[in-house]
């Protein structure tokens, strides 16, 4: 079985699976049990003064017969006193030694109040802390939370303040509710970041109930913009990881997080450049036991892949993240139909008639009416590809030889 | 003697008619069952299976496109799991318990998404299991049933040197010999006790215990010995004419069945089944498919007391089966080369209920009818195997002649013999047996090593109950008269006396 544990910055845990900051993470009970089922670490539910939340917090989008493709959420940090949580900190990490245990961070503007959390967090023996610079609600109308990680400036500088007061590991959580996620990333590195998580939730509306008119979550007639997360945030984090990825100033480990529910998940955070992963909406959903199959999912996916270690996978798919202009104008691929496996839904004709380019017309075999791709004027898109629902029936075939890649960099620049 | 083939079926229709009743899931079927799972907490699906089966966990890993996993769940729960897949009664277990049921009428094909796992790890040779670090114990086996199968995949994974004992050729008990045949062929039985073989179990085969060797020398041998061996031939009727050529019992046909030579299974135009458990609608359907023009199933009470599982039932409707209920036979009739042809038959009525409320059936006087059939079934239950197991010193047999043992431990009052299966129950499902198997290889570690393992779905998971009580109910609207309060002459409880 392969090896599934990760150095993180310096923190070890057994596998690369993380609870992210959020309501899973509550308390000290909770990551115990969490840890019992499974999970390598856990970052605790960020901690700060105590707040007072609204009741009605939550809001979804379903896709099909699936619930909660996208979660929304308008919960604020901890509000449990924070005597508590650095007692059960402490407890915790007694029991669970080689587990990682960070903490999560969130204080007002203040040199002395990040110090003081700081150190305070230090003494309960935890092994990291993880600065919240993302929460897109509440908070940010306070001055924390996003409205630091939106102004590199204050990223870079309260980043600074925590690295003053302590030797553990600092972790900068990212908002990605920014134009570009390089220029916060690069002033949580300067600030002496030791390593950067991202994303944090999604600024949001969620929908709006049709009878009252009143948008999700309802508290009290009114709703406000919350933070969106859940699988349908997963290629929004993906892009942002894989370019801190190929970034070469941002020399410090990610920390991968956004709509992560199965192994599958984790290993393409991987892939691009995640040394682990951390999961929040998913645990919500369906408990803490989802980390079994991760786990064996993913030990089972390294053996046939003949990996010993997980760390064979880190950053593997980052070579292979280019720009547009560095892609090959001349590979050419088109729709091929099997049509002993086309089950004659023709959802690949009405795809391509109405939403690509009115290459699959229909055509009279035996009697039946067959989707045909006329392949001198498909473009090699992928929609029909997409939208069958029979596996291996639609595949995309490659008719270029190789031989003259082109890219548009290449065609511009000889012109 | 065997009877010349008489079917007006040639093998072409045969094998068609004998093509599986429950055909293994495409991947898109797959994808879209697993999908539908409901992923229960505390599943009932995994409630209601014998082995306790981590339903929820093995379909959402074929979901995940995790196969080897998902199969995994299955063997670690039921090392039997691929047969279980198409023999198992799903609507009175695990389907019957799904939710899903009362959401959109239609269970989680649970039987199939099982089959498609283990399917997955099958057709690639593969074990899911390694030997556990050995130790200088070893166990002896007596017959490669379920129960048997079941017993020697814990132990050996537990590190147990494990020998099978097999008086058939091949191993599977019933699994290869009286699985209804378009339910499933010998191949998966046989397939899977080779997965059995691949863990180092040693099979022995076509070795009769009690005959080629005692079961002294395998106390001899052995640290602890298993009994698996099922039960006996099929009951006899004891009426004149039981033995006539064209006389069979139910057990030998399928087995002659269960070898698909076709041309060597015998049929004949017109056959009487006697019995109505699930063995004879086993008989009747399968029957028809040989291509029996008439086929009865003779029955001396009513389709309300007959054994057969509702579903079961079904089947043997829909192959235009006749059912003759209140109908017990009295003699085979001969006809001048000393075959039989026809079965004397009584009418039968209820009488008054006996003790146990069951209500006695007897004979109307002088209403015997002679049905002309060339073939006879008898498909009246198992015998027990008391001569085999009553000579073991110390095993005790209950009342009707099965073992008797410790419920947890499945241990016998001889302490070196444990027990499961069919002998010990008399008779039920092949998932049943997996389970006995299961617990007594924890009954046997535990006799062993004093070590109580907890082998996977031995228990129900435990959850824990719901502290607090429930809401009170809030009134329903109601927006007439106030409803007058009735005396029900029931006093409210308030409480202890004081
Ligand atoms: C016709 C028929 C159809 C059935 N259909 C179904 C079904 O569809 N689904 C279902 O779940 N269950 C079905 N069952 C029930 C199921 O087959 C049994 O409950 C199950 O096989 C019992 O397992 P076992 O291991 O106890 O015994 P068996 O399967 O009977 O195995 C006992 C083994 O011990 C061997 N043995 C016996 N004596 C000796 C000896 N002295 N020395 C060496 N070996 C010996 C036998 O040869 C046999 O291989 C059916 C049963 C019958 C009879
Ligand atoms: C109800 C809720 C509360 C959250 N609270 C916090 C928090 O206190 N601190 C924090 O850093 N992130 C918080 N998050 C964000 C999550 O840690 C995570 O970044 C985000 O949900 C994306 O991951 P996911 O798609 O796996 O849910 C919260 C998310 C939710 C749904
Ligand atoms: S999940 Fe339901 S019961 Fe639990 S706190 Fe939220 S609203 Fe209350």
């Amino acid at each position: 079985m392969a090896d599934l544990s990760v150095n993180f910055a310096g923190i070890k845990s057994p596998n690369p699976f993380w609870l992210a900051s959020a309501p899973p993470t509550n308390m000290g009970s909770m990551i115990e049990r969490a840890f019992d089922a499974g999970w390598g670490g856990a970052v605790w539910k960020t901690l700060g003064e105590p707040i007072v939340n609204v009741c009605s917090r939550l809001a979804s989008v379903d896709n099909g017969t699936s619930r909660m493709m996208g979660l929304n959420n308008i919960e604020l940090i901890t509000d449990r006193p924070l005597d508590v949580n650095l007692k059960e900190i402490r407890e915790c990490k007694r029991k669970y030694p080689k587990h990682a245990l960070i903490i999560s961070l969130m204080v007002e503007s203040k040199r002395e109040a990040w110090h003081e959390i700081a150190m305070q967090v230090e003494d309960t023996g935890a092994d990291g802390v993880e600065l919240n610079f993302g929460c897109p609600h509440g908070m940010s109308e306070r001055g924390m939370g996003a409205a630091m990680g939106q102004v590199p400036e204050y990223t870079c500088m309260v980043t600074e303040w925590v690295k003053e007061a302590t030797r553990l590991p600092v972790i900068v959580k990212l908002t990605p509710n920014v134009t570009s996620i390089t220029p916060p990333a690069n002033a949580a590195v300067k600030g002496g970041a030791d390593a950067l998580s991202l994303i944090n939730t999604i600024n949001s509306i969620i929908g709006v109930d049709l009878d009252t008119m009143i948008p999700h979550p309802n508290v009290n007639g009114m709703a406000a913009h919350g933070g969106y997360c859940g699988p349908a945030v997963k290629p929004i984090a993906l892009n942002m990881v894989s370019e801190l990825a190929r970034n070469e100033n941002v020399n410090v480990p990610i920390s991968g997080i956004g709509g992560i529910g199965t192994w599958r998940d984790a290993a393409e955070f991987l892939l691009l450049g995640a040394t682990n992963v951390q999961v929040c909406t998913a645990v919500m959903h369906y408990g803490y036991r989802i980390v079994e199959d991760m786990i064996d999912g993913l030990s089972n996916y390294l053996d046939e892949k003949g990996f010993a270690s997980v760390n064979e996978i880190i950053g593997r798919s980052v070579p292979r993240v280019t720009d547009w202009g560095a892609l090959d104008l001349n590979y050419k691929t088109v729709a091929r139909i099997d049509h002993n496996k086309c089950i004659q839904c023709n959802l690949c004709h009405i795809a391509c008639e109405d939403g690509a380019h009115q290459c699959i017309p229909f055509t009279e075999l035996n009697g039946s009416r067959y989707p045909i791709v006329d392949e001198s004027e498909c473009v090699g898109c992928n929609l029909c590809h997409l939208v069958c629902p029979v596996p291996g029936c639609i595949s995309m075939v490659r008719l270029d030889s190789g031989n003259q890649p082109l890219t548009w960099r290449e065609l511009t620049s000889r012109q | 003697m065997s009877l010349t083939h008489d079917s007006p079926l040639n093998i072409e229709q045969i094998e068609r008619n004998f093509c599986e009743i429950a055909p293994a899931l495409t991947e898109a079927e797959a994808i879209f069952e697993s999908n539908r799972c409901l992923y229960c907490y505390d599943a009932p699906c995994t409630r209601a299976c014998p082995t306790h089966i981590d339903v929820p966990s093995f379909i959402k890993k074929i979901a995940s496109g995790n196969l080897t996993g998902s199969a995994r769940v299955i063997f670690d729960a039921n090392p039997i799991g691929a047969t279980c897949a198409r023999v198992c009664p799903v609507d009175v277990l695990c389907e019957g318990a799904c939710v899903e049921k009362t959401l959109m009428a239609k269970p989680i094909e649970i039987g199939r998404l099982q089959r498609y796992a283990t399917d997955a790890v099958m057709s690639r040779g593969r074990n899911v299991f390694k030997v556990g670090a050995g130790n200088d114990k070893t166990i002896g086996i007596v017959g490669s049933g379920p129960a048997g199968l079941s017993c020697a995949t814990y132990l050996a994974r537990l590190g147990y040197a494990v020998t099978i004992y097999e008086r058939k050729s091949l191993p599977g008990g019933l699994d290869t010999y009286g699985m209804a045949e378009y339910k499933m062929s010998q191949v998966v039985s046989v397939e899977e006790a080779k997965m059995v073989e691949r863990l180092g179990v040693e099979f022995k085969l076509n070795t009769k215990i009690g005959h080629d060797i005692s079961f002294d020398q395998l106390q001899e041998k052995h640290d602890a010995v298993f009994l698996g061996v099922g039960l006996g031939a099929t009951t006899r009727l004891n009426i004149p004419g039981e033995d006539l050529p064209g006389v069979y019992d139910a057990l030998d046909f399928i087995e002659r069945i269960k070898t698909r030579e076709w041309l060597d299974v015998p049929i004949a135009r017109t056959v009487a089944v006697i019995g109505a458990g699930n063995t004879a609608i086993d008989v009747v359907t399968q029957a028809r498919r040989l291509g029996a023009e008439r086929v009865l199933m003779i029955y001396r009470r009513t389709e309300r007391e007959m054994s057969a599982y509702k579903y079961e039932y079904e089947l043997a409707k829909q192959d235009a089966v006749e059912f003759w209920w209140l109908t017990a036979p009295v003699e085979i009739l001969a006809d001048e080369k000393n075959r039989a042809a026809a079965l004397r038959c009584v009418r039968m009525e209820f009488g008054e209920p006996d003790s146990t409320g069951r209500r006695s059936v007897q004979s109307v006087p002088n209403s015997e009818i002679d049905i002309p059939c060339e073939m006879v079934i008898k498909a009246l239950g198992q015998k027990k195997m008391r001569e085999l197991l009553g000579g073991i010193s110390g095993v005790e047999l209950d009342a009707v002649g099965c073992v008797v043992v410790n419920e947890h431990t499945m241990q016998t009052g001889n302490e070196k013999f444990f027990a499961g299966g069919d002998c010990v129950n008399g008779g039920r499902e092949a998932v049943d047996a997996a389970q006995t198997g299961k617990l007594a290889a924890q009954g046997i570690h535990r006799f062993l090593f004093g070590e109580q393992v907890e082998l996977a779905g031995a228990r129900l998971p435990f959850v824990e109950k719901i502290a607090g009580e429930l809401p009170a109910a809030a009134p329903a609207a109601y927006d007439g008269p106030a409803t007058p309060a009735v005396d029900l002459g029931v006093k409210s409880y308030g409480g202890p006396e004081r």
